[in-house]
């Protein structure tokens, strides 16, 4: 398997996640199977599957306390220790986890290999290098602030946090893109921040030799995935006009548990919906599990503090070890006769053998 | 053994891996120079390992038990439930790179199945063909694999290439440890009998007789006393270090490299000195023969053999009867006990919280555990004064400090061991940032790899240490590396002579031995090395 195989594989993957709603609904007209069961079926399978994936990691016990330290530990008050990157309790780990998780702290660190051997010999740099952890950072907080702006597809009235997301989301693009008065609505930057991330977030894999080297098409997929799923958004609000009134309705009905599929909408929402079904029920089987991971993740999670606090491990057992009894026994003779203590003297009996052999 | 090729040579690293060859489909390749020796029969069957056998990693034919597969499977399942980082670590990666060039194997060797996320992926790409859905479906395309005879050979060759030094967890965004995925691994190749003679001989050795190279305890003592002859040539005095003393109040434990091999040895004679030093303060320190290795070769094995040779150090406090225990300059050691031997062995009800007799220091960090480290104990008296040091003695070397692996991510000892260094020479200078502290790199040769047969990984490997040693040598004329791990000293003699020979190797404790000014001393001519002290070129020896 390499990258060209990967990448055709995802991407006819995709290409059939498109088609299959597409020729549904265009030549079928299954609206109900793919505006209402098949969402059903896909959330059922995203929230079960998330939280049976979390038992099963949480069945699994936490045997020793390895946290991967970052920093000075605690020791003496006139050293000055680091405690988000070296937490020694509850309140450094809750910090560190807020950096891990809202800001994608290790990541931050990331550095670059320069290795050059030219001329004037081997030079070898770390580089600065942020732009993973800018392109996830853009990624996954423009994802968010899309997912939240929908919800005034599934919100009667429109909560007031929506509104304001949409004004500040769109009035950023002010004198940006001149298209008002075109007919065309403002165009949020987050719909553009979110297409652009994912284009590098391909690109690098494609790029960089050692990215391609180790892609999967688990990796390609979900990212062409959720481009497909940006695209038919983008598409749907800019140029292939769906009614938003019957689409909002269907969303409402699907979140009261009466469902209904209204008439009027296009081909496209069908499709933006499955692609979005695709994805979240594909999620817990995937690597987009690590969501939920980061917060379970050992060396992340616990405290530096295992020479104060005591860690038990629940399937301690004993173990055979090699006893001091055991090593005296052996080493007997020679310990005394450098003036070793020792537990035991040497039995006579012992002795007067030695002796009798001199 | 291979010969390892010249730097120049060695250093023309390609790290670009294959355009269209995909890493499934390119079987291992087992170079002489990169692996150990097989593991002997007798040291397996002395710890009772399973599947004891002559073998050769070189030889087509590894002797595996008929069941093999089977054997790895049920270990797989039973670790996959015992372990959550394991469990979560075959499923969380994205393979999102930022681990790739963090490996000093990768860096040095260019071998791209050296990169942290794939070395993982020959593992998880087992995992997902056999415990999960997906994988058994799709097979390749889910990135899953059958475990065959090359794969293991493959997993062997990999798991054995990595020091679980933990830099590539550093920078991973979900905190995935390739130590811990390469312990598991290690723990699934022991279970075949697959291990390298260079961990289970020290691992056999350590058991029976307490310390790695398998020195008994009249010799071992032996040593130590040759140490006090050469203390005594330099300074006029005769330490007094005693062994196994019932009713002392310290138990001192340290890797038994410093006993046995330069330049461990001038740090352990930098300990006889230091604790000779505070006798009169109070100190009443003893050694064990018995609990006398501090390093601990099974972590390297599994984690049932890394705690059965834990278990000897609270057994020997227990038996000695001391209040506590202080635990000498090493690297992996510390992890285990930092990280590890509470949870292992104790709780040692038996002893007390740590106290330093001399300044009255509790160090409340150590407050279960029971042991604290050389370098905090060091620290705290010259915190405090209790040292009369002359730094000048150490001005004929310029010095560096290389964070250990484990005592800087498994630990946090940053700042105490540049404290100990800045108070005992005069001329200290950092690496660049990206190679120290937390970022540090590895010196080549932990968890076991530091053998002779594999010297051609181990100069790759410590190429990035080595790297920035060089560059501090070229900018400052730093001829000295300081280390607080008996490892380090062990490996970096030879990976300084093959990339900067004009930097030499000490741990910490000699410095501190060199800097101490006895009362009552004879004016000193030499360092603990016999080599003139700064103004004293020109003596004659006396």
């Amino acid at each position: 398997m390499n990258f060209v195989l990967s990448i055709l594989f995802s991407g006819f993957a995709v290409m059939i996640v498109v088609l299959i709603p597409w020729v549904g609904v265009w030549a079928f007209d299954l609206k109900f199977l793919f505006g209402i069961v098949v969402p059903y079926a896909a959330m059922a399978t995203f929230f079960i599957g998330i939280v049976v994936r979390v038992l099963d990691w949480g069945r699994s016990p936490v045997p020793f306390r390895i946290p991967t330290t970052a920093g000075q530990e605690w020791s003496f008050p006139w050293i000055k220790r680091n405690s988000v990157d070296n937490p020694k309790g509850l309140g450094g780990v809750i910090v560190r986890m807020i950096f891990e998780v809202f800001l994608f702290r290790s990541l931050f660190r990331n550095t670059s290999l320069e290795y050059r051997n030219a001329d004037g010999g081997l030079k070898v740099n770390y580089e600065w290098e942020k732009w993973l952890w800018l392109a996830a950072l853009v990624f996954h907080y423009s994802f968010l602030v899309i997912f939240l702006r929908h919800f005034r597809f599934f919100l009667e009235p429109v909560p007031a946090f929506v509104t304001l997301l949409e004004s500040l989301d769109g009035f950023l693009q002010l004198g940006i893109l001149p298209l008002n008065g075109l007919g065309i609505p403002d165009v949020y930057i987050t719909d553009l921040l979110l297409l652009a991330a994912v284009t590098y977030l391909f690109l690098r894999r494609l790029y960089l030799p050692q990215m391609r080297y180790i892609s999967l098409p688990a990796d390609y997929f979900p990212l062409f995935l959720i481009l497909a799923l940006g695209l038919t958004g983008v598409l749907m609000r800019y140029l292939i006009r769906v009614d938003i009134t019957a689409v909002k309705e269907l969303a409402i009905s699907l979140f009261k548990f009466s469902p209904t599929v209204p008439e009027g909408i296009g081909v496209i929402f069908f499709i933006h919906l499955f692609v979005l079904s695709v994805l979240i029920a594909y999620f817990p089987f995937s690597k987009l599990m690590h969501f939920a991971g980061v917060f379970l993740s050992p060396t992340r999670n616990l405290s530096n503090n295992n020479r104060f606090v005591r860690h038990v491990n629940p399937w301690n057992y004993p173990v055979a070890t090699h006893t001091y009894e055991e090593y005296e026994d052996e080493f007997r003779e020679h310990m005394i006769e450098v003036g070793l203590p020792v537990e035991k003297g040497i039995e006579p009996e012992a002795k007067e053998e030695e002796a009798e052999k001199e | 053994m291979a010969d390892t090729p010249k730097p120049d040579e060695l250093s023309k690293v390609d790290h670009t891996p294959p355009l269209f060859k995909g890493w499934m489909d390119t079987p291992v390749a087992i170079k002489p120079g990169i692996y150990c020796y097989g593991s002997k029969p007798k040291d397996l069957k002395y710890v009772d390992f399973p599947n004891p056998r002559d073998w050769s990693p070189a030889e087509e034919d590894w002797k595996l038990p008929e069941n093999w597969q089977e054997i790895v499977h049920e270990g797989f399942k039973d670790r996959l439930d015992r372990f959550r980082s394991v469990k979560l670590f075959m499923d969380i990666c994205v393979r999102c790179g930022a681990c790739a060039d963090k490996c000093h194997f990768f860096i040095g060797s260019g071998d791209p199945k050296n990169m942290p996320v794939l070395r993982a992926e020959l593992i998880r790409s087992v995992y997902r063909k056999n415990f999960t859905t997906g994988g058994k479906l799709l097979g390749r395309f889910a990135g899953a694999r059958d475990l065959d005879e090359d794969v293991l050979k493959e997993w062997w060759y990999y798991l054995y290439q990595c020091t679980e030094c933990r830099r590539c967890s550093l920078f991973c965004p979900y905190g995935i440890d390739t130590a811990e995925v390469t312990i598991f691994g290690r723990e699934l190749t022991n279970l075949l009998g697959l291990n390298t003679d260079w961990i289970a001989a020290p691992v056999a050795n350590c058991y029976r007789t307490g310390n790695h190279l398998g020195i008994q305890p009249h010799a071992y003592k032996d040593m130590l006393e040759f140490f006090t002859d050469e203390i005594e040539d330099i300074t006029g005095l005769r330490m007094e270090p005693d062994y196994n003393r019932k009713g002392a109040e310290i138990l001192f434990i340290t890797p038994s490299g410093d006993v046995f091999a330069d330049p461990g040895t001038f740090t352990c004679m930098g300990y006889l000195m230091l604790f000779y030093y505070l006798k009169s303060l109070g100190l009443d320190i003893t050694w064990s023969t018995y609990a006398s290795e501090g390093g601990n070769f099974g972590y390297f094995t599994s984690h049932e053999m890394a705690k059965r040779l834990n278990a000897k150090m609270y057994a020997e406090a227990e038996r000695l009867g001391v209040k506590w225990i202080l635990g000498g300059e090493c690297g992996h050691m510390w992890r285990v006990i930092n990280q590890y031997m509470d949870t292992f062995n104790g709780p040692p009800d038996f002893l007390e919280e740590p106290v330093s007799p001399i300044t009255g220091t509790r160090f409340e960090n150590a407050k279960t555990t029971k042991m604290t480290h050389i370098i905090e104990f060091t620290a705290d008296l010259i915190r405090h004064n209790k040292l009369k040091l002359d730094p000048s003695r150490n001005d004929n070397i310029k010095v560096t400090f290389h964070d250990s692996c484990n005592p800087a991510r498994g630990m946090g000892l940053l700042e105490e061991p540049r404290y100990v260094i800045k108070n005992v020479c005069n001329n200290f200078y950092e690496m660049p940032p990206s190679t120290i502290r937390e970022q540090t790199f590895c010196c080549g040769g932990g968890a076991g790899l530091n053998a002779g047969e594999d010297m051609e990984l181990r100069m790759r490997g410590g190429l990035p240490r080595a790297n920035a040693v060089k560059y501090v040598h070229e900018k400052y004329g730093v001829n000295m590396l300081a280390c607080i791990c008996a490892i380090d000293r062990a490996v970096f003699p030879d990976l300084m002579q093959y990339w900067v020979p004009e930097v030499e190797v000490t741990g910490v404790h000699e410095m501190v031995g060199n800097a101490l000014v006895f009362e009552g001393e004879k004016e000193r001519a030499t360092n603990l090395r016999g080599e003139p002290l700064p103004g004293m070129e020109d003596e004659e020896d006396v």
